[in-house]
């Protein structure tokens, strides 16, 4: 079996490079198994981040020929029997090591947003009633095995930074799922509005692209809430209509 | 000795090592008692093995069918179990899983809904009734997401990517502190506690073909060991009789008991049904005899009994490996599972989306069009840390243990479903009694300089020294031990040549060498968890050897079928004085009359005696 060239890269934020490495590789390996290998053989400290191997807990995020993935779920036959593949960390977020990076920023913005509220009312003694049209669209969003491929893509956050101004598209869907959740009672549109950044999305799309498990992002979480808030805050008629009728407003 | 003034200090009431759905559940629970409560993880938050389960939690709620009843899951359970579980712990399981998954709910997780708007619950392998609370096939990472998403807001302190090393003890012998460390940085802090809970998980990756992840290197039992506390049932692994088998580098990756749950059929190279040939006495009266009736159960007749393919996943691994062992196997040495021909492409891709991705992208393979190749992976532990049944203490006072870290729930072989509710219910024992114990403490107890000390430098040790073994490779030396010599089917042969195998590599095991600095050092990782997957191997070779019967998922060539008197023991594990493992036989404690009856019951009986509580309660 010929053996494959891989340009990794080992290092940290102030300094690394890709380093060169070679190996065989077997049918059905994954770019995960060819690390794996290279750790065990030829670099013991090649830091990485992976857990199930499945594409289910979202661990093994990386670039690899540039490209946002998920390194377990990347064949290598997927690339050119020739190709050198080059395999760096996330860009967006701060190097710890090697192919690991610091996430820390992700957890901080799910803290900030409220939990989910039921309301008390609609439930019996059999429990919650909701059907299961009614719990579809949350339940898209909530398949998100959190690897971050999507805040790693978004160019607000990866190209200018706003990571003050914008929580990135996978807090977008966390809120959209809250919010489409047929029995939640916060209201969140303020927040989603003022401090959370629904506008700083221009639609790229980029996140839906690299996302492993499918979500549509953009046209079914993001888009839905810009809507939601400039229903809110930017239409008229419906301001109006609000203030003339005094529409019951969520707790 | 070391200095370990200059070690950072953090101190809790109550501290979790683990932060799957028991670890959660216990902080949670800790937590809303008032205690200050740290848990500690080795991966990142949200992403423990939990996250992979994918099946369903089982739990009584009655929504798909109203007869069901906390007594009918008991009864599946220990009867699963081979009669060889903690009564009481099956007991309170059964009892408390329907309020622990409505309180689920509660916060925030979205299950799949009934027609009329309840949980839905679906059919798993021995159990009686339709009972797994599900969302598609992908529960375990829901209830994870929501433990999760409602702990970050109780006042718990999550510690990321910190490894917990071994645990403290006083002069009293109570735990009070675990050593930890960073593996962002390589460096060491203390973590005091007034009561430590271990949800640490199995040691799967003992075995080269395992459902596992990376974390699950039997971590809290090598801890607890080390620490003087009982192990018992080592014995019992689980092989799921499902994992993948084609391409290599994915062999061991679980495919869901729910295939089967939604009609999946098994079948030889021949084309032939062959559970229907392995349908053991005890199960035959609940289960299908034919392809006709099982077809009528598929289509939800409530008459028709369930298929074989759904009979307990220790019958079913062995049908598996006996059929390949007889030539009659699959391509690449398994059994095909087969959902093409038994539900619409559009039915398989709403109720196992996560299967349908992980064959397209794994193995190139549609099950909506063609069978998929599985065979037996070490999957489960049934047995662990040994618990006291109502308070979930383990014999070293001060130490709790929850989940599949935990012995006694599930007997000789673990139903499909109760994993998920195990992690519900014990956790938040768990939870209660660590901080009811915390709460008699009126102080922290000193740390032990020269325990402290001893960890760290067993720590750095592996780093300092000029030269030695591989650890990479010296796992994949046990793994191959595991698998040849203590795998699905058993031998005193071949566990007595384990046992030397294991005694050779532990002697390797003294110099291990982990090349590079102290960052985030893989490397160094994978050295410090084979020592505790050495234990665990040991345990589990050991306590195989001496049980000379067949039991649930502890199977034996040379004593093929179960032995009476066999029931009346556990086989307990731990440290002794000389410091090498001893164990022993220990008579099970009796009992209680009452659940004996109702496990023993007949199905009949015991639905007509349901029947008349309820009518008597109107």
């Amino acid at each position: 079996m010929a053996k494959r060239k891989f340009q990794i890269y080992i290092g940290n934020n102030e300094n690394g490079e890709l380093a060169n490495f070679e190996t065989e590789v077997k049918e059905g390996m994954v770019v995960l198994d060819v690390i794996h290998k290279i750790q065990a053989e030829q670099a013991n400290d090649l830091a990485v981040r992976w857990n199930c191997k499945a594409g289910k807990c979202g661990s093994c995020s990386m670039e690899i020929n540039g490209k946002p993935k998920l390194s377990c779920m990347t064949r290598m036959n997927e690339y050119a029997p020739d190709e050198t593949i080059t395999i760096t960390p996330m860009k967006t977020f701060p190097i710890v090591k090697d192919l690991v990076t610091d996430v820390s920023w992700n957890y901080e913005q799910n803290k900030r947003i409220k939990p989910v509220k039921l309301d008390s009312e609609s439930k019996t003694d059999k429990g919650y009633i909701m059907y299961q049209e009614d719990v579809e669209r949350s339940q898209e969003f909530r398949k998100c095995i959190e690897c971050y491929l999507c805040q790693n893509v978004c160019h607000v956050l990866r190209d200018h930074d706003q990571k003050d101004k914008f929580v990135g598209p996978r807090f977008m869907i966390r809120l959209a799922s809250l919010d489409m959740h047929p029995l939640d009672t916060v209201d969140r549109i303020p927040e989603i509005k003022n401090d959370y950044g629904s506008g700083m999305c221009n639609i790229t799309k980029c996140c839906t692209v690299v996302c492993p498990e499918h979500i549509n992002i953009t046209d079914n979480g993001i888009i839905p809430l810009k809507e939601r808030v400039v229903d809110r805050y930017y239409d008229p008629i419906a301001m109006t209509i609000n203030k003339l009728f005094g529409k019951k407003k969520k707790s | 000795m070391l200095d370990i003034s200059e070690i950072k200090t953090i101190e809790h009431d109550v501290l979790i090592v683990g932060a799957g759905g028991a670890g959660l559940s216990a902080a949670i629970e800790a937590s809303s008692q008032g205690m200050s409560t740290g848990i500690v993880m080795k991966s990142l938050l949200g992403k423990a093995h939990t996250v992979m389960a994918e099946g369903g939690m089982a739990a009584a709620l009655g929504n798909v069918d109203e007869r069901d009843h906390w007594k009918i899951h008991f009864r599946d359970t220990m009867r699963g179990g081979k009669f060889l579980n903690v009564w009481h712990m099956a007991e309170l399981h059964a009892k408390i899983a329907p309020e622990r998954v409505r309180l689920l709910e509660e916060w925030g997780a979205v299950f799949d809904r009934t027609k009329k708007g309840l949980i839905n619950q679906r059919n798993f392998g021995g159990h009686r009734y339709p009972r797994l609370a599900h969302v598609g096939d992908r529960t375990g990472l829901e209830m994870i997401r929501t433990l999760q998403d409602h702990g970050i807001h109780q006042g718990i302190e999550a510690y990321m990517e910190c490894t917990a090393l071994d645990l403290l003890k006083n002069d009293e012998g109570e735990v009070c502190g675990v050593v930890c460390m960073w593996r962002e940085t390589g460096t060491f802090t203390i973590f005091k506690a007034k009561s430590i809970i271990f949800a640490t998980g199995g040691g799967g990756k003992a075995w080269e073909v395992t459902s596992n992840s990376w974390e699950y290197t039997g971590d809290g039992y090598a801890m607890a060991y080390e620490a003087g506390a009982e192990l018992m049932d080592l014995e019992f692994n689980q092989f799921h009789p499902t994992g993948m088998v084609w391409p290599l580098s994915v062999k061991g990756i679980l495919v869901t008991e729910s295939v089967r749950g939604e009609g999946g059929i098994l079948l030889n190279s021949e084309g032939e049904r062959f559970m229907f040939n392995y349908i053991p006495e005890r199960f035959r009266s609940e289960t299908a005899d034919t392809q006709e009736e099982a077809a009528r159960w598929l289509a939800g007749d409530p008459s028709a009994r369930r298929p074989p393919e759904l009979l307990t996943r220790d019958v079913v691994a062995k049908a598996i490996n006996a059929e390949v062992k007889a030539g009659r196997g699959s391509k690449h040495g398994g059994a095909y599972l087969n959902i093409a021909t038994q539900r619409s492409a559009e039915d398989i891709k709403k109720k196992l989306p996560s299967m349908y991705h992980q064959f397209k992208v794994l193995a190139e393979l549609d099950i909506t069009k063609e069978p998929m190749e599985v065979g037996p992976t070490c999957h489960y532990f049934m047995g662990g840390v040994k618990v006291d049944a109502k308070t979930t203490m383990s014999t070293v006072p001060g130490l709790f243990a929850c989940g599949e870290c935990a012995a006694g729930m599930h007997g000789a072989n673990r139903l499909g479903g109760n994993s998920l509710s195990d992690l519900l219910v014990f956790g938040y024992l768990s939870g209660k009694n660590a901080s009811e114990y915390a709460k008699n403490k009126k102080a922290h107890s000193a740390i032990n300089q020269e325990q402290a000390s001893r960890i760290i430098q067993n720590a750095t040790a592996i780093l300092n020294r000029e030269s030695g073994a591989n650890p990479y490779l010296l796992h994949e030396q046990l793994e191959n031990n595991m698998q040849n010599n203590v795998g699905i089917i058993r031998t005193k042969d071949d566990l007595i040549k384990g046992i030397e195998q294991l005694e050779k590599i532990k002697e390797e095991y003294k110099s291990v060498k982990a090349k590079g600095a102290s960052q985030f050092n893989p490397g160094w990782h994978e050295a410090l968890g084979l020592r505790n997957l050495l234990i665990t191997a040991e345990a589990v070779a050991r306590a195989a050897e001496i049980r000379e019967e067949s039991r649930g998922a502890h199977t034996r060539d040379d004593f093929p079928s179960e032995q009476k008197e066999w029931l009346n023991y556990n086989i307990i594990s731990r440290k002794g004085t000389d410091g090498s493992m001893e164990l022993l036989k220990r008579e099970r404690p009796a009992p209680n009359q009452e659940l004996k009856r109702i496990a023993e019951s007949t199905i009949e009986d015991l639905e007509k005696e349901i029947l008349e509580e309820k009518k008597q309660l109107i």
